[in-house]
């Protein structure tokens, strides 16, 4: 299907026309069905219509009188009638039953065995914790989602203030994050790639603003991956880096970030104890690296107005020696 | 249509006051987004000390503008929860710290005063503040904690939380007359 | 086939005359400035409303064409966000409250349901003028509030907890909900007045199978109308007093829940967008018909899909929450529901194509409209079966794939058959013909435009675009789509543009009409265009479901009716025999001063709760006077009550 969206230039990663994962194929098998059926049907429907004007077409400038109908041509079409009804039932019992299957195919991966990934939407960027039942071997990152390849997942999912919807179209469809409910969408990745997901339910000033990655890996990848998201933050080890962690202690950083291994315990904002080992930052906008990083900082408002990052009034050598403490946070 | 026309204008001048109210400024410039400071009266801070600044001078025409609009007063609100003021205050009815939506201020009901005992903190326990938060963000949490006490309009103060229902929203919370500012007007000649 | 005795003679016999001035002089329209306050007849309130609502068009569409140049260009700055969020949610509220439903339902039946069954004017008038009125200053509010920076700015159905005390912060949400406390209570008393007029009011011998297939669509609508709206009354209503009062709704903290707004607003938000569309298959039955030259193919089984369509409508909301977590088997009861309301749908389609088939077709400017309709609505009820779908739809929900839907369907199942009748029925209003050239121009124009606008958002949307976002990243693949969807909507302006400048023209310096310029039907055709304040002369009895093409030669008229006073038939529900007359109030200012003091008390109750209580008395003081009984009227009701029980 993905001859819908063929184009150059399109990278492919956030659309549901190109599942890495049975959720978005079931889907498109479906997608594919009701699509031939209904484009058949539309055709055929047009050209009838067309046909018919065409054929009973008369140019005139007075309105006719009106013709009295024939019994005869009504029988006809009443039989007529009566099949394209009949065509069409049958046919959106076709949809209706492909859709059904769809449903069941994916909901099999609700009776796997599955690996709990909790969700929490904020107002505009994901909180994603991986628990487990030793507390120091719980993971708390943002806006990137590593999963292992072939493994069912559960996303558990909740909002921590409005509705938001997690949604990553290549990989499976959307669930809304509810305050006050927990929902529950299992997915799977066949193929290890990053696939960009987005929010999918209007949620305020920075909608449009608010992705995600998920990163779907070789199973040993992702223990090692998960093993170095487990460890604390290390110490700094050059006066550059260790300067920055100072800056960070000592500005308004600490009033919402989280660094495991300092002082700073703030929930507010996210996680940033591994920031450097994620490839984006600003849920998904700005590609990680040194200058977008200090941009951030110094003024988030004007990359992403309305988020909830001030900006920092940062002189140079605090901001550099910031941001190099920062990258130090694989 | 000469009515019409009248009628409209009048109206769209007469809600133009309301305007004010639904102002949101997202980045303040370069003076309000630099960060707060004083001289900390409080050992007590979040994360490190800061490196001394130079002092912000709190202005009234600051507070007015944060004040009139109600998305302002109702970041204040949401900084009030992030920065963990409910942890001693709770919602205004106080616990570890004193309440903040009765007329006694220990140290000043002024906004301006309210601004120097959250940046140079406070003795026994309030912490100070000093470079940890952008002078505008203090000002919205001043503009909060003025409607704790009813001093904000109706329609600017926020209205219910979505929390649990432990106080009246601050829109319906009867006007308090601080104390202090009962003083100062009896002071005057 | 055309009867000379029901239809208005061109030329009027000297008791006919007489007949005639006394008629006028009891019915005329109050003059002057006050008199504007005080119409109560139908056809000025309906063109009122037709041209209130055509203005909200006007600005909805002024308003997507700024949201269309801030998205032809990734990351663009033409609208900040907290502009677009206004825009994107005043633009879908003024559309789908203060144009479509005022249009396609209100001013098209209040205009044209009384001169159908063959009446004198609608069943409760000056209701009618206080629906008008309401619906007026309703819309006023939330554009002067939107003009004050106070627009709604949470989407057009401004979920909770995101229109909630805590994330609205300031009156946006609360004038949001009051517009629509405005907008519904207007809607639900045109709606009791059609039901009322179709049932009770219709011409001797227009018996339930020979209602026009227009006015059983708006009666439909109408029974649609009064058990929708009470959903979203009721969700307004809840938000508005968590706002104002503090109640705990939908706080989840406190036990409320945020799915029980949701389900208020689509048990209210699906019939909503088939009492948009009902109307719609309405006209475009009518235009078949009388371009056909030919009765309507299988009357029954329309007017059946129509009550069919009614009913099952209610049973479809929850294929808006699918992406909510509702189990699977409950999501599955709505896929099969929404698919097969497809089935009565469909059977009005085929019943209209064997009439273009079996007729004899003319192709005028309604029928270009129509046809239009055909390409455009079809299409969108192709991809309303995808989202129909539970899996499918999880993956198109809240994209553009919907936007484009949704487009498809309002605009090919609305608008399209609204500029339909628009050429129909503009020599009926107006006296004068539009231009059909021009006419041509704007249709192509519009069809052209829509379809460049509107398709690609359904790649944009399989392409991963979210709904509702003010820009969008470089790179993601959207951008020249975006562009491509940016440049329909000059063509769509342009469209918009001449077509109200034929409208302009025509009505001065159009050809003269006549009274049945397009030899149809239907009753509003048997008298003068324009109608005169008393709409028939004599008022007509019917022979056939085509009025004039089935009267007999001789086909009877009323008589015997007081010409002195504001006299109108009723007649039985099912066989429409005569079963008594009754009066029609007079005009007066009063439904207005009703409507300015129940305006008062709603903006007020945005700001207090108080509100309501203290604007409680002026409503009082002014619906007291409205309802104060005049003498001589209630003298004459009497005397024919006394005369009915002997």
């Amino acid at each position: 299907m993905m001859f819908l969206a063929a184009v150059p230039g399109f990278s492919g990663d956030q659309t549901s026309l190109n599942p890495v994962g049975p959720g978005a194929s079931h889907i498109e098998h479906t997608f594919a069905l009701i699509f031939w059926i209904t484009a058949v049907v539309y055709i055929i429907v047009m050209a009838v219509l067309v046909i018919s004007i065409w054929r009973r077409h008369h140019s005139l400038d007075t309105m006719p009188d009106p013709q009295p109908t024939s019994a005869e041509s009504d029988q006809r079409a009443q039989r007529m009638v009566a099949v394209a009804i009949g065509v069409t039932t049958v046919l959106l019992f076709t949809m209706m039953i492909s859709s059904f299957a769809a449903s069941r195919a994916i909901a099999t991966m609700n009776y796997e065995q599955a690996l709990t990934i909790h969700v929490f939407g904020h107002e505009w960027w994901w909180e994603v914790q991986y628990p487990s039942d030793q507390a120091w071997k719980s993971v708390v990152t943002a806006n990137e989602i590593h999963v292992p390849v072939g493994v069912t997942i559960r996303i558990h999912g909740t909002s921590r203030d409005v509705i938001h919807s997690f949604w990553a179209p290549n990989v499976q469809g959307k669930r809304d994050l509810l305050p006050g409910y927990d929902t529950d969408l299992m997915l799977k990745v066949d193929q290890p790639g990053r696939y960009r997901g987005q929010c999918a339910e209007y949620c305020g000033e920075q909608h449009a603003h608010m992705a995600f990655y998920i990163v779907a890996q070789s199973q040993d990848d992702f223990n090692h991956w998960l093993q170095g998201q487990q460890k604390s933050a290390p110490p700094p080890a050059t006066p550059q880096t260790l300067h920055g962690q100072q800056v960070f202690l000592t500005h308004a950083c600490v009033m919402c970030h989280t660094i495991r291994g300092t002082t700073a315990g703030s929930r507010v904002g996210p996680d940033l104890t591994h920031l450097a080992s994620r490839t984006t930052i600003a849920a998904g906008m700005l590609p990680n690296n040194t200058a977008n990083l200090a941009g951030w900082i110094l003024n988030a408002q004007n990359i992403k107005p309305g988020c909830r990052m001030p900006p920092n009034g940062l002189s140079g050598s605090d901001l550099q020696d910031l941001v190099a403490y920062l990258e130090t946070l694989q | 249509m000469r009515y019409a026309l009248a009628l409209l204008l009048s109206t769209v001048l007469l809600l133009n006051a309301g305007c004010k109210r639904e102002h949101r400024v997202f980045d303040p410039g370069a003076a309000q987004a630099s960060v707060a400071y004083a001289a900390p009266l409080d050992p007590v801070h979040p994360g490190g000390p800061s490196a001394p600044a130079a002092p912000s001078i709190p202005s009234a025409r600051a507070l007015s503008q944060y004040e009139q609009s109600a998305y302002a007063v109702g970041e204040g609100k949401r900084l009030y929860m992030a920065f963990n003021c409910v942890g001693c205050h709770q919602h205004g009815g106080g616990g570890i710290g004193p309440a903040l939506m009765d007329a006694q201020w220990i140290y000043g009901s002024h906004p301006e005063q309210i601004y120097a005992s959250i940046v140079e903190g406070r003795p026994n326990g309030m912490p100070s503040f000093a470079g940890k938060i952008p002078e505008y963000q203090v000002w919205e949490l001043v503009a909060y904690v003025r409607s704790m006490s009813g001093q904000l309009p109706e329609d600017i103060a926020p209205s219910r939380s979505d929390e649990m229902p432990v106080v009246k929203a601050e829109q319906a919370r009867p006007k308090e007359h601080p104390q202090d500012q009962q003083k100062d007007r009896k002071a005057q000649p | 086939m055309t009867a000379s005795t029901i239809v208005t003679p061109v030329e009027l016999t000297e008791s006919d005359r007489r007949h005639a001035d006394r008629l006028e002089e009891v019915w005329k329209e109050p003059a002057g400035f006050l008199g504007w306050f005080k119409a109560v007849h139908h056809t000025t309130i309906g063109k009122r409303y037709m041209v209130t609502a055509f203005v909200f068009f006007a600005l909805a569409g002024l308003l997507a064409g700024a949201m269309r140049l801030q998205l032809a260009f990734p990351e663009a700055h033409i609208l900040s966000n907290d502009k677009y969020n206004q825009f994107f949610t005043v633009h879908g509220s003024t559309m789908m409250f203060l144009f479509a439903v005022p249009m396609m339902f209100e001013a098209l039946s209040v205009y044209l349901v009384p001169l159908m069954v063959g009446t004198r004017n609608i069943a409760f008038p000056r209701l009618n003028a206080y629906s008008y009125y309401l619906y007026l200053f309703g819309g006023m509010m939330l554009w002067i509030a939107f003009f004050c920076n106070t627009g709604a700015d949470r989407g057009w159905f401004s979920y909770v907890p995101l229109a909630g005390p805590d994330y609205g912060p300031g009156k946006r949400p609360d004038f949001w909900a009051q517009m629509i406390t405005f907008t519904e209570v207007s809607a639900l008393a045109v709606a009791v007045e059609i039901v009322v007029t179709v049932f009770r009011l219709r011409a001797p011998g227009m018996s339930l199978n020979r209602i026009p297939i227009f006015v059983w669509g708006q009666v439909v609508v109408a029974f649609m109308v009064i058990f929708a709206l009470p959903g979203v009354v009721l969700s307004s209503t809840m938000l508005l007093i968590d706002r104002t009062c503090g109640t705990q709704f939908f706080n989840p903290a406190a036990g409320g829940d945020v799915l029980l707004y949701q389900h208020l607003f689509w048990w209210f938000g699906h019939p909503e967008v088939y009492i948009i569309f009902i109307p719609g298959t309405a006209i475009v039955s009518t235009i078949v018909t009388t371009f056909s030259r030919r009765h309507m193919f299988g009357y029954l089984m329309v007017v059946l899909a129509l009550v069919a369509t009614g009913f099952m409508a209610f049973g479809l909301w929850v294929h808006h929450m699918f992406a909510t977590g509702i189990p699977q088997i409950a999501e599955s009861y709505f896929t099969a529901a929404s698919m097969t309301i497809a089935i009565p749908t469909g059977a009005q389609v085929f019943c209209w194509i064997v009439t273009l088939a079996t007729g004899k077709v003319v192709l005028k400017p309604p029928l270009w409209w129509v046809i239009g309709f055909f390409f455009v609505f079809i299409m969108g009820g192709m991809t309303g079966i995808f989202l129909a779908s539970v899996p499918v739809d999880l993956q198109v929900h809240d994209t553009y794939f919907v936007v484009a839907h949704f487009h498809y369907v309002l605009i090919g199942g609305a608008v399209f058959p609204l500029f339909g009748a628009l050429s129909y029925w503009f020599p009926k209003i107006t006296g004068r013909m539009l231009n059909a050239t021009l006419d041509q121009v704007s249709f192509w124009l519009f069809f052209i435009g829509f379809n460049t606008t509107f398709f690609p958002m359904h790649l944009v949307g399989l392409r991963g675009m979210p709904r509702r976002v003010y820009t969008y990243q470089p790179g993601m693949g959207w951008t020249v789509l975006n562009q491509v969807e940016s440049f329909g909507y000059v063509l769509l302006f342009l469209s918009v543009c001449i077509m109200l400048w034929n409208v302009y023209r025509s009505a001065r310096h159009g050809t003269i009409a006549g009274s049945n310029p397009w030899n149809a039907g239907t009753l509003e055709w048997a008298t003068t265009s324009p109608p005169p304040s008393y709409n028939f002369l004599y008022l007509p009895t019917v022979n056939g479901r085509e009025a004039l093409w089935d009267a007999a030669p001789n086909q009877p008229i009323v008589v015997g009716l007081h010409d002195d006073v504001r006299s109108f038939l009723t007649t039985r529900i099912l066989d429409a025999e005569p079963d008594g007359h009754e009066e029609f109030p007079s005009p007066t200012m009063w439904p207005f001063w009703a409507a300015v003091s129940t305006g008062a008390a709603f903006v007020g109750s945005i700001f207090t709760p108080w509100g309501i209580t203290f604007g409680a008395i002026p409503i009082a003081i002014t619906m007291i006077g409205w309802f104060w009984p005049e003498r001589q009227p209630a003298e004459r009701r009497r005397a024919r009550e006394i005369w009915q029980s002997e």
